[in-house]
């Protein structure tokens, strides 16, 4: 499913509003979410899971093609842990308890 | 904007489903309450497309993909005991090259001098 999928799906369930707006509030909720992570926040959406950013210090790395060293500076990604709840519903159907 | 009180205070702030919708709100000018139900809508399309094996791709955020993971054996860390560990789907979260770029803008911004 892409974004524009998805987008279409939210307006089929909600003919009363125009596409545009659904597009903003997918957009909305997707932009808020990278715009914490910029800041260094965390965001915690219960039974979905947590997006949150670690850091890597910087570190001496190897050009895996000439084995030449360089320096990778220290940066930071972008993580996302499960939430319980979806964790088992995507679990489920088989043997869970 | 709310205040997290806690002992350690950092300047990591925690954003929960009520920013969120707060967000959606001033943007759209949807009454909170449907706010909040669309900002739930969204999360539950996402969950079922992962539940039914579909990778969900946000272009410019990342991409949500499920991947099946094989029976392995683990070991119960605390009495050593070998246990099976069952076959399972798990999440995964690649974020786009955009999300990457923009995490570390903000932390250049907000940490070291440029």
């Amino acid at each position: 499913m892409t974004k524009s999928e998805l987008i279409a799906r939210i307006a089929e369930q909600n003919p009363h509003l125009y596409q545009r707006d659904v597009e903003r509030i997918v957009t909305t909720i997707f932009d808020e979410i990278a715009g914490a992570l910029a800041r260094g926040d965390r965001v915690e959406l219960r039974g979905f899971g947590a997006f949150s950013v670690k850091h890597r210090d910087a570190r001496q790395g190897r050009n895996p093609r000439t084995g030449e060293s360089v320096e990778v500076t220290e940066k930071a990604i972008p993580f996302f842990k499960t939430g319980k709840q979806l964790r088992e519903r995507l679990n489920t159907g088989g043997d869970e308890e | 904007m709310s205040e997290t009180c806690g002992l350690d205070d950092m300047a990591e702030k925690t954003i929960t489903r009520a920013q969120l919708s707060e967000a959606v709100y001033q943007e759209v000018g949807l009454s909170r309450n449907e706010s909040a139900d669309l900002l739930e809508l969204v999360l539950d399309e996402i969950s079922d497309a992962l539940e039914r094996g579909e990778t969900v791709k946000i272009s410019s955020f990342g991409s949500f993909s499920v991947r099946e993971k094989g029976q392995r054996v683990g070991r119960n860390p605390k009495t050593g005991e070998e246990v099976p560990i069952l076959p399972r789907r798990v999440l995964v979260f690649r974020p786009s090259q955009l999300l990457k770029t923009r995490i570390n803008n903000g932390l250049a911004k907000a940490g070291k001098p440029a």
